[in-house]
């Protein structure tokens, strides 16, 4: 770990006019991310610009019936929260599934989203890797790649993203509020997280300067028909192999809107327009879910050690959907599949 | 005579531990306490061509960088590093002694700093350059052609390769498994507290204080009054803790350096350096007949070493102890790879032999449409073959009817994927445990106050396993003392002899020290009851007296008693000490033995290979057990363990780099509370009137013994898929 700078900023613009004055700066909120990445030297920021204390806790409805979550609410008061139970239980749920309960006390929303890939090079200054060191190699793409992308990767970085909150804010629909030295602005959270193409070391969209000030959940919560199904090497403190989102909307047995995302598998929460088209207007069974699930992973590539991911999200698909379609949700405490 | 021995007794230190008032190796403050990080070679094999610590010893606060260039002397023969427990074969490691790199993760500097912070950044600024041997190898696998054969206490019986290839029915297979590490909650760290003269008081993470003690004695050539090595307590240690470690003679080499007191702890990612379980390939072959009596047994270890250490475990010849064969051969190889030596990890060897074992009888019993136990009791072993030994007790059968009773085996129906509930593939499979019955010499010192409280000291460590509690039921039984009044003292090198605490040795081997000694004041004691004025014990030869309820009494006369104050004041002694080395009888006409049946049922869903383990019974023999509550401790840790090594453990190696890539805990998967359900402990009454005067076997290692067999064989049973790659993760079940 080296040392480092620290300030404490006092509202949002100080926040933004610290980052600008300090190329090489970082904000800190939780920490549980980038503390474990700058005590292997990973992440090795000049200053820490801490904005842990900003007024951004609050969780609000906006006008058009949707919510407006601050950047810096927890991840368990998020999941906790009445109107996220109620309205967004997805969310809920995706959020219970990661880290373990002190973890998400400490997490905020904002850290969340911005969360570094696991991936065992990108942790190990000692080997080559592209995100950590652009242009020095990945290792991965011919090393031990069993947790790592089958979508949307590149020659230079098959890494996956590995948040389960976003996940799920994927399948919602929702918007990142960012704030920068140019004004505010709304990304769609589909939009936030990159590919890694060549400039696997840019994680996001988000730009010098800016800070994510909150998510927009929009109206639409799917509150009856979801699910949040993580599948993991262990049943609980692990990260995704494979995650899926489900949110339906049926009418009888007709799918009126459907919303599916992975997690565990690329770069990004992954979604395919195409796959919820294509269940859309259909009966919700098995054979649209299994349809459905060919399209999300359509152009999926194996590695050497991660083949297994394509057959086994196709399975957690299906199985996630129909959870979604019989109104019987994954537990994220009791681990036997639903 | 037993108010505390046999029973539930909760631990005497468990209040310390739990309030924070226990303290551990590196919590200890000293004055101007001194800090160092560690700097380690990130290559497998090679020389340290240039190592600039210039950077480093500009940062404020760094006061000094020591190297294999810049550091007081060390000893330069093989013999002064050989601890207690070292390899006979081979060079030991010596941290900071030379330019040589011989695996990744190895010590190359220490950076010490007036506070951890500081030296932890400084380390970052320390830069080597290496001079990489291309050609090093770390993978069992790639390697498995250069095994060479290492002696093993087994010899062959008959010919067991021909009585394989004739068998009716013959099984032959290998099985995989990983490289492992301990994870021991606590790091490893030591305090070494400088007191101005060059005395050295060491607090160190270790499983023997004494081994360490020796062990800087000879390294640094110190007399033994120079250095004093301690460990209060120990945060776990599962065998990493038997050899010294190097963070100890760094830290000594530190203070000796420096003249002052240093701390060195490591960091989580730095503890994958240390020593691990070895990788191992076992084969098994067996051969029975068609009623499922067995032909022939052979089994082959192929392990990996170190390139300057040869460890080898005893992997092969469980089935010796377990399964009757005319035939039988057994084998251990070694792969040198440029890895640091393994070590000693709960049961070692046991854990995968048996394991292996036990996973090819299970296949045996499918060739042979045999019910697993069936087959078990038709092999039953009542003697030791390799030698021809009863046993001083062997209750296994009665493991088998007490588990399968607990378990519900007569409801299995034995056909694969035949039991289900809604998606989940439910399996129900059993498996062997076997570990030894071992004692080791030990001497407890015993002082009696006059006030009836009395102090038992002795080197020996507890790691964690609750030897402070037994020390102190045997010795309040022994005494006829409430346990209040037992003040147990450990684990520091001044106190009598111990060797490392391992091996379950422990339990048996201190109770009969604190007997003997206690045998011996209690005899001071009669005499000096029985010379007091009118004493009611006048008379009474001290062979009929006891110590009970604080007094002498004469046996089953209550009312014939003095006080032990009375006694001692009479004899105006405040103080009456007794030392003993324990004494075992030399009895070589026996095997000795623990063992367990291990049931587990597991459930797999069907389409995506989620693996549940909902339900574990250990019926475990294991002679008396001393306190039932540590004892049931410690094979639900054992349990735990072994579910990991079953479905989790894995040391990820990235051969081309030569390095450890989930060197964390949260990559290194262990279970998590969510990975364990019912766990059933069982112990099965086994008295032993030959093994020692307490019957007690020892336990500790037996609780892991078998487990990841009983479940792996339990998988099979649910989804109809043998695993025989640990550990068993769900892309194999899909694959
Ligand atoms: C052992 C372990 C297991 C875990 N398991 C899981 C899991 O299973 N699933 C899962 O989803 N997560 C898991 N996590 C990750 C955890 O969810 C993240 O560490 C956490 O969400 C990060 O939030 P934080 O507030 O602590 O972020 P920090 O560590 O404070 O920051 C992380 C990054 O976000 C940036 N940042 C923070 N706030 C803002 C902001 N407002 N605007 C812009 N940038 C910002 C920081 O600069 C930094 O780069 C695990 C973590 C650990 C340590
Ligand atoms: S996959 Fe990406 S993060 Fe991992 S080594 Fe390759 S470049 Fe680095």
């Amino acid at each position: 770990m080296i040392n480092f700078q620290y300030s404490r900023a006092s509202d949002v613009a100080d926040a933004i006019l610290l980052l600008t004055a300090h190329p090489g700066a970082k904000l800190i909120a939780g920490g549980t991310n980038l503390i474990d990445l700058m005590k292997e030297n990973v992440e090795v920021p000049s200053r820490l610009i801490d904005v842990s204390r900003l007024p951004l806790r609050k969780i609000e409805e906006t006008p058009d019936g949707g919510l407006r979550i601050g950047a810096l609410v927890p991840n368990s008061d998020l999941a906790y929260h009445p109107l996220i139970e109620q309205r967004y239980p997805l969310l809920a749920s995706a959020i219970l599934a990661g880290a373990s309960a002190q973890l998400r006390n400490m997490a905020s929303v904002g850290g969340n989203l911005m969360q570094r890939t696991r991936c065992a090079y990108f942790y190990d200054t000692a080997t080559p890797c592209n995100k950590r060191a652009p242009g020095s190699g990945c290792s991965a793409i011919d090393g031990l790649n069993r947790n790592h992308a089958i979508l949307g990767t590149s020659v230079s970085c098959i890494a996956t993203n590995p948040s389960d909150m976003s996940v799920a804010l994927a399948a919602l629909g929702a918007l990142v509020h960012i704030a920068g030295p140019s004004g505010e602005r709304t990304m769609a959270l589909t939009d936030f997280h990159r590919l890694p193409g060549d400039t696997p070391h840019v994680d996001t969209n988000l730009e010098v300067g800016e800070i994510i000030t909150a998510i927009e959940l929009p109206p639409r919560g799917f509150g009856r028909n979801y699910s949040y199904l993580k599948i993991r090497d262990r049943l609980s403190y692990a990260f995704a192999l494979v995650s899926v989102a489900a949110a339906l909307e049926l009418d009888g047995n007709a799918i009126r809107e459907a919303r599916v995302a992975l997690g565990g598998v690329a770069h990004k929460p992954w979604r395919s327009l195409e796959a919820e088209t294509a269940l859309r207007g259909h009966a919700a069974t098995l054979e649209h879910f299994s349809r459905a699930a060919d399209l999300l992973l359509q152009g999926a590539r194996a590695h050497a050690h991660n083949g297994f991911k394509i057959e086994l999200a196709r399975r957690a698909i299906v199985r996630t959907l129909t959870q979604a379609a019989s109104a019987t949700p994954q537990s994220q405490a009791h681990k036997k599949i639903a | 005579m037993n108010a505390y021995v046999g029973t539930s007794t909760s631990r005497v230190d468990g209040r310390a531990k739990v309030t924070g008032a226990a303290k551990y190796a590196g919590e200890f403050a000293a004055d101007r306490l001194l800090h160092g990080f560690v700097v380690e070679a990130t290559i497998p094999r090679g020389r340290i061509a240039r190592l600039d610590t210039s950077q480093a010893l500009k940062v404020k606060g760094v006061l000094d960088v020591l190297t294999h260039a810049h550091r007081p002397p060390l000893a330069g023969k093989d013999e002064a590093w050989k601890d207690e427990v070292a390899p006979e074969e081979g060079s030991p490691f010596r941290p900071l002694y030379d330019d040589g790199v011989k695996f990744n993760g190895q010590p190359i500097a220490l950076v010490v700093a007036e506070d951890w912070e500081t030296a932890k950044f400084a380390a970052t600024l320390v830069r080597v350059g290496y001079q990489e041997e291309q050609a090093f190898a770390t993978d069992l696998e790639a390697e498995r052609g250069k095994a060479a054969e290492v002696k093993q206490p087994h010899k062959p019986r008959g010919d067991a390769a021909g009585a394989l290839a004739a068998s009716a029915v013959r099984h032959e297979a290998d099985y995989f498994i990983p490289t492992e590490h301990h994870n021991p909650m606590e790091l490893y760290a030591t305090t070494v507290v400088w007191d101005g003269n060059g005395r050295l008081t060491v607090y160190d993470k270790t499983q023997g204080v004494q081994n360490v003690h020796r062990y800087l004695c000879n390294v640094f050539g110190k007399k033994p009054d120079d250095i004093r090595v301690l460990s209060p307590y120990v945060g776990g240690a599962f065998g990493s803790g038997l050899r010294p470690q190097y963070q100890v003679v760094l830290a000594t080499l530190g203070a000796l350096a420096l003249k002052r007191s240093v701390r060195v702890v490591l960091t989580r990612q730095q503890m994958y350096g240390l020593g691990h379980r070895p990788a191992t390939i076992e084969h098994l072959g067996l051969g029975a007949k068609p009623d499922g009596t067995l032909d022939a047994v052979t089994h082959e270890a192929t392990a990996i070493t170190s390139c300057y250490e040869d460890f080898a475990r005893n992997d092969t010849g469980w089935a010796e102890q377990l399964y009757k064969s005319p035939n039988s051969r057994y084998s251990h190889k070694l792969v040198r790879l440029d890895v640091s030596t393994p070590s000693d990890m709960r049961a070692p060897g046991a854990a995968s032999g048996v394991c292996a074992l036990e996973c090819a009888m299970d296949e045996l019993a499918v060739a042979l449409k045999l019910d697993p136990i069936e087959l078990r009791l038709k092999c039953y072993s009542d003697s030791d073959q390799s030698e021809d030994l009863p046993y001083t007790s062997k209750q296994l059968r009665a493991c088998y009817a007490r588990g399968a009773e607990a378990f519900g085996w007569n409801r299995r129906n034995p056909t694969p994927r035949a039991m289900r509930d809604g998606k989940e593939l439910v399996g129900w499979s059993m498996a062997t445990g076997v570990w030894e019955a071992l004692q080791m010499p030990v001497a407890v010192r015993i002082v009696l106050s006059a006030n009836g409280h009395a102090e038992v000291s002795c080197a020996a460590s507890d790691i964690g396993t609750g030897t402070y509690t037994i020390v102190a039921q045997v010795a309040a039984d022994a005494l006829g003392l409430p346990i209040e009044n037992i003040d147990v003292r450990l684990a520091d090198s001044t106190l009598p002899q111990a060797p490392v605490e391992g091996g379950s040795w422990m339990a048996a081997s201190s109770a009969h020290a604190v007997l003997e000694a206690a045998e011996d004041i209690r005899r001071e004691l009669a005499l000096l009851a029985s010379t007091m004025p009118s004493s009611p014990l006048a008379g009474v030869d001290a062979a009929d007296v006891v110590l009970v309820d604080g007094t002498i009494a004469k046996d089953g006369e209550k009312s014939r008693a003095v006080s032990i104050t009375d006694a001692m004041r009479h004899g105006k002694l405040e103080r009456l000490e007794k030392q003993k080395l324990n004494h075992f009888a030399e009895d070589k006409s026996h095997a000795r033995n623990t063992h367990s049946a291990v049931f587990a049922e597991v459930r797999v869903d069907e389409q995506l290979g989620v693996i549940r383990v909902t339900r574990i019974v250990s019926a475990v023999a294991a002679g008396r057990i001393l306190n039932t509550k540590t004892g049931r401790s410690q094979i639900m840790g054992g349990v735990v363990w072994g579910i990991g090594m079953a479905l989790h453990e894995e040391t990820a190696m990235d051969h081309r780099f030569g390095r450890i890539m989930n060197a964390n805990i949260a990559e290194y998967h262990i279970p998590a509370n969510a990975d364990i359900h019912d766990i059933d402990v069982i112990f099965v009454d086994e008295r032993d009137h030959h093994i020692n005067r307490l019957g007690v076997k020892g336990l500790g290692e037996i609780g892991i013994v078998g487990v990841p067999a009983a479940i792996a064989n339990a998988v099979y049973h649910a989804t109809g898929k043998r695993i025989r790659r640990f550990p068993i993760t769900l892309d194999k079940l899909l694959a």
